[in-house]
C-alpha cells in the first residue's frame, strides 16, 4: 500500500490540475466565444436591463400576466437560488389539501368548471419550471382578455404563436414559455 | 400512455445499441494500450502524465497491489476533496464568498465518500453551500476519477477471464489515466459545448439579480455548470450543480438536452458490454449481457411510465386531467417539468437508477407509490442494467458468476464460466459483496425507523430519525429505505423529503457509501486475481453455453430473484402497501 502512496498523490494533483482547472476553464472560454447568451444564463432583456432568464421561471400573480405552475423552491416559490420540489408523496394529506385549494383557485380565477390540466396545479421538479401547457394557456386567456380590455381571440392567438411544439417533432412535451408570453403581452397589448 | 412517448423510448434505445460496438472497441483499444485516432493529440499528455508521476505503465500489478493502489488514490482524493471544501472561504473562485460554515466537518465527510465513491448523492443545496472552486476542482475532478476508477475496475476483472495462468490483472494507473484521457474527457469535451448550444450555463460570474416584471428581485445562481453536467451524466455521477439537478433549466433545458444527458447515461456502460466480449475474445458472451440488461430496462421503464400516466388519486379527485392530449402532458406531474412531461420523466427515473447515475429530471418522492418503487428497485437489484461506468459490468460478471453456479448445482458439474472453473473461492467473493450490501441498507434503514434522538441533540437536532421525513405513513418509510438504497448502491438520486443533512444521516450515509464501493470492490478483484491465475478448460459437450437465450434468461432470473428475495419484506412495508391505501 505505502509504495502506491506516491504515485496515488502525485496523480491526484496532476489530474485536478487538468479536470479540475483546465477542462473547466477551456469550456468556459470555449463556452463564453461561440454561445455567450446561452453561457451566461439566456437573459431575457427588455429595454435594456435584464427582466430574468428564459430559462428560468418567475412568480407571476397579477390578473393581467400568464401564471406560472406553483413553485416549491423557497417559500415563496420561485427561489433561483434554493431550486427543489416539493417531495410530497402521492398520499400526503398535505398535498391533497394543497392541491384542492389550488385548484379551487384555479377555477375560480379563470372561470373553469370543466378539467385542469396537470401542470397548473402540481409544482415541478425545479420549482423553476419556465413552461406551462399549451391548454394552462389557453385557459387563462379569457381573465388575461379582461383585464387588459382586448378580445379573448387575440390571446389565444398570442399564446399559439409562442407555443412551441416537440423538439424534432417527437421529443418532450409541447409548451409555453410564460416570461416571453408575458413580455409579449406587454408589448402587444400594454395596460391602460 | 402516447405513442410519442413509445417512439421516444424506442428512440433512446436504438442510440445505445447503435453506439455499443463503435465505442466498445474503442475502450478495448484504448485500455490495451494500443494506438486510437486520438493517440497523435494525447499520446504525449499520457506520457508527460505517467512522467510527472513516476509511474510505469508497463508495469503488472497482482490483484493485492491493484487494490492497494485503488484505496491509496481514493483515500488521498478525498481528504484532499474534504480539505478543499472546508477551506472553500480562503480560496479563490468564490463570487458569493461561502465559508467552511456552510459546509460542516460531518457534511463535508459525506460529500467526500458521495464524490470518491462515484455515489454523488448530496445532502446540501449546491448553489448556497459551495464555492466554483469545489464545484470544479473538487468535484468535477471526482466525477472523472470516480468514473475512470469504476471502469479501470472492471477490466481488470475481465481481464481475470480473459488471462489464463498469470498473477497479474494489470496496472491501475494506467488504467485510470488512459480511461480519464482518452475515453471521458474528449467526450466530455463535445457533450459540454453541446450542452452549452442548449442552454446550460457556463461561467464564473455571481449570481444575477434581477427585477422581474411584475417589479420583484429575482437572484438567478450561475456558475461553470456544462462542464460538470457533461461528466456527470457521462460517468454516470449524477451530482448536481444544482438541488434540482437535471430538473433544473440551467442543467437540462431542452427536451433535446434531456435525450442527450439519458443517451450519455448509458453510453458507456452498454458499450462496456461489448468491450467485455471483445476482451474475452467471443463477442457473443458481451452482447448476451447486452441482452438481459435490455430486458430489465423496459420492464423497469414500461412500469414506471405506466403508473406515472395513471396519476394519483388525489389529482383524479379534484377533476385534473391525467390523460395526455395534444395540448398538455396529463399523468402525475408533481415534481415533474413541464417540457419533459410524463414520458421523458419515467424514463428518465428507470435510466439513472439502471445506472448508478443518480442525476433526476423529476422528483422521485412524487412519484406514484409503484412508479416509485422501479428506481427503488433498480438499486436494490445491484444496479446491474448497465449499471454504472464499469460498476454495471462488473456487477453483471458477479450475478453470471452466481447464475453459472446456480446452473452448475442442478446439473451437479462444476461450473464454468468463459472458459474458467468457477469454485469455492469466487462464488464465496459474490455472496460476501451481496449479504455486505444486503445488510447495509436493510439493518441501516431499519435503525433509523427506531432511532430516538432527543430534539437538539448533536448528532440529529430534529428528533428522532423519522423526524427528518416530509411525509408520513409508508412513504415516510421508503423515503429512509430510498436513501440506504442509494448509498450503498452508489446512485445518489434520493426521495428528496428526507432531510439528511444531520451528522447521523451524514455519516451513516456516508459510511454505507464506502462499504458499498470498496466492499463490492475488493472482493471482485480478489475473484480476478484467482480466475487469472487458472487455465482455460477447453469447451465440452457438458459447457453449459452463456451466450444464448437460456442463460439471458437465467441471468436476468437470479437478479431479480435475489433482488426480490432479499428486499420484498422492506418493500411491502413501503411502496407496496401504499398502493394499496
Amino acid at each position: 500500500m505505502f509504495s502506491q502512496l506516491r504515485p496515488a498523490v502525485l496523480i491526484t494533483i496532476v489530474m485536478t490540475v487538468l479536470t479540475g482547472l483546465i477542462y473547466p476553464l477551456a469550456i468556459t472560454g470555449i463556452a463564453q466565444v461561440i454561445f455567450p447568451y446561452q453561457a451566461n444564463g439566456s437573459l431575457a432583456v427588455r429595454n435594456g436591463t435584464a427582466v430574468g432568464s428564459e430559462l428560468i421561471g418567475q412568480a407571476f400573480t397579477k390578473p393581467e400576466y400568464f401564471h406560472p405552475r406553483p413553485s416549491a423552491a423557497g417559500p415563496k416559490g420561485y427561489d433561483a437560488t434554493a431550486s427543489g420540489g416539493s417531495n410530497l408523496g402521492p398520499t400526503n394529506p398535505d398535498l391533497a389539501k394543497r392541491i384542492e385549494k389550488d385548484a379551487a383557485e384555479y377555477r375560480a380565477e379563470n372561470g373553469v368548471t370543466s378539467g385542469i390540466p396537470a401542470d397548473a396545479v402540481t409544482t415541478s421538479g425545479s420549482g423553476l419550471d419556465p413552461d406551462i401547457s399549451p391548454a394552462n394557456a389557453l385557459l387563462q386567456a379569457r381573465r388575461i382578455a379582461r383585464a387588459r380590455q382586448v378580445a379573448e381571440t387575440e390571446i389565444m392567438a398570442l399564446v399559439r404563436k409562442n407555443t412551441k411544439g416537440r423538439e424534432l417533432g417527437f421529443m418532450g412535451e409541447p409548451r409555453v414559455n410564460v416570461l416571453q408570453l408575458n413580455i409579449d403581452l406587454d408589448l402587444q397589448y400594454p395596460m391602460r | 400512455m402516447t405513442s410519442n412517448g413509445w417512439f421516444q423510448i424506442a428512440f433512446f434505445f436504438v442510440l445505445i445499441v447503435a453506439s455499443a460496438k463503435p465505442l466498445g472497441s474503442f475502450i478495448a483499444n484504448v485500455i490495451e494500450g494500443r494506438k486510437t485516432f486520438l493517440s497523435p493529440i494525447l499520446g504525449p499528455l499520457e506520457r508527460l502524465v505517467y512522467k510527472l508521476c513516476g509511474i510505469d505503465p508497463a508495469q503488472e500489478q497482482r490483484w493485492t497491489q491493484y487494490t492497494a493502489a485503488l484505496l491509496a488514490f481514493s483515500a488521498f482524493s478525498c481528504i484532499l476533496l474534504y480539505a478543499l471544501q472546508r477551506l472553500q472561504g480562503f480560496l479563490p473562485f468564490n463570487p458569493q464568498h461561502y465559508g467552511a460554515g456552510s459546509v460542516s466537518p460531518d457534511l463535508a465527510f459525506n460529500t467526500s465518500a458521495s464524490f470518491g465513491t462515484n455515489t454523488n448523492w448530496q445532502s446540501y443545496t449546491p448553489e448556497t453551500t459551495l464555492s466554483y472552486l469545489v464545484q470544479m476542482a473538487g468535484l468535477t475532478v471526482h466525477n472523472f476519477l470516480s468514473a475512470a476508477a469504476g471502469l479501470a475496475i472492471a477490466i481488470a476483472l475481465v481481464r481475470g477471464f480473459a488471462r489464463q495462468s498469470i498473477k497479474t490483472i494489470g496496472n491501475f494507473w494506467a488504467d485510470l489515466t488512459r480511461s480519464t484521457l482518452y475515453i471521458l474527457m474528449p467526450m466530455s469535451l463535445i457533450a459540454a459545448i453541446f450542452l452549452c448550444s442548449q442552454g446550460v450555463i457556463q461561467n464564473l460570474h455571481p449570481y444575477t439579480v434581477v427585477t422581474t416584471l411584475e417589479g420583484a428581485k429575482q437572484i438567478i445562481a450561475q456558475g461553470p455548470v456544462a462542464s460538470q453536467e457533461a461528466v456527470k451524466m457521462l460517468g454516470t455521477n449524477g451530482g448536481g450543480f444544482f438541488n434540482a439537478n437535471s430538473a433544473h433549466p440551467f442543467e437540462n433545458p431542452t427536451p433535446l438536452s434531456n435525450m442527450f444527458e439519458m443517451f450519455l447515461i448509458f453510453l458507456i456502460p452498454g458499450a462496456l458490454t461489448y468491450t467485455f466480449g471483445k476482451m474475452v475474445r467471443d463477442t457473443r458472451q458481451g452482447w448476451a449481457m447486452f441482452a438481459a440488461m435490455s430486458l430489465l430496462w423496459l420492464a423497469g421503464v414500461v412500469t414506471a411510465y405506466h403508473y406515472e400516466q395513471n396519476g394519483t388519486p388525489i389529482l383524479a379527485r379534484n377533476g385534473i386531467a391525467v390523460q395526455a392530449s395534444a395540448t398538455q402532458p396529463g399523468g402525475n406531474m408533481e415534481g415533474k417539468e413541464t417540457r419533459f412531461g410524463i414520458a421523458d420523466s419515467a424514463l428518465f427515473a428507470t435510466v439513472t437508477t439502471d445506472a448508478s447515475c443518480g442525476a433526476v429530471n423529476s422528483m422521485h418522492d412524487s412519484f406514484t407509490p409503484l412508479g416509485g418503487l422501479v428506481p427503488l428497485f433498480n438499486i436494490q437489484l445491484g444496479e446491474v442494467v448497465f449499471g454504472g461506468v464499469g460498476a454495471g459490468l462488473y456487477g453483471m460478471l458477479m450475478f453470471a458468476i452466481l447464475a453459472v453456479f446456480i446452473a452448475g448445482l442442478m446439473v451437479g458439474r462444476t461450473p464454468e464460466y468463459l472458459g474458467k472453473k468457477i469454485e469455492q473461492k469466487e462464488v464465496k467473493m459474490a455472496m460476501l459483496s451481496l449479504l455486505i450490501l444486503a445488510a447495509c441498507i436493510l439493518l441501516f434503514a431499519g435503525a433509523s425507523s427506531v432511532i430516538p434522538f432527543d430534539k437538539g441533540s448533536y448528532w440529529n437536532p430534529p428528533g428522532p430519525a423519522t423526524a427528518n421525513l416530509t411525509n408520513p405513513g409508508p412513504h415516510g418509510f421508503s423515503e429512509i429505505l430510498y436513501a440506504y438504497t442509494s448509498g450503498t448502491g452508489n446512485n445518489g438520486s434520493a426521495f428528496g423529503g428526507l432531510n439528511p443533512n444531520t451528522p447521523w444521516y451524514n455519516l451513516t450515509i456516508g459510511v454505507v457509501m464506502l462499504f458499498g464501493r470498496f466492499f463490492m470492490i475488493i472482493p471482485l478483484l480478489a475473484v480476478a486475481g484467482s480466475l487469472a491465475d487458472k487455465k482455460q478448460v477447453p469447451v465440452s459437450a457438458g459447457t453449459f453455453p452463456t451466450h444464448g437465450p437460456l442463460f439471458v434468461a437465467l441471468l436476468t432470473g437470479v437478479v431479480i430473484v435475489v433482488g426480490a428475495l432479499t428486499y420484498f419484506p422492506a418493500l411491502s412495508l413501503g411502496p407496496l402497501i401504499e398502493h394499496l391505501l
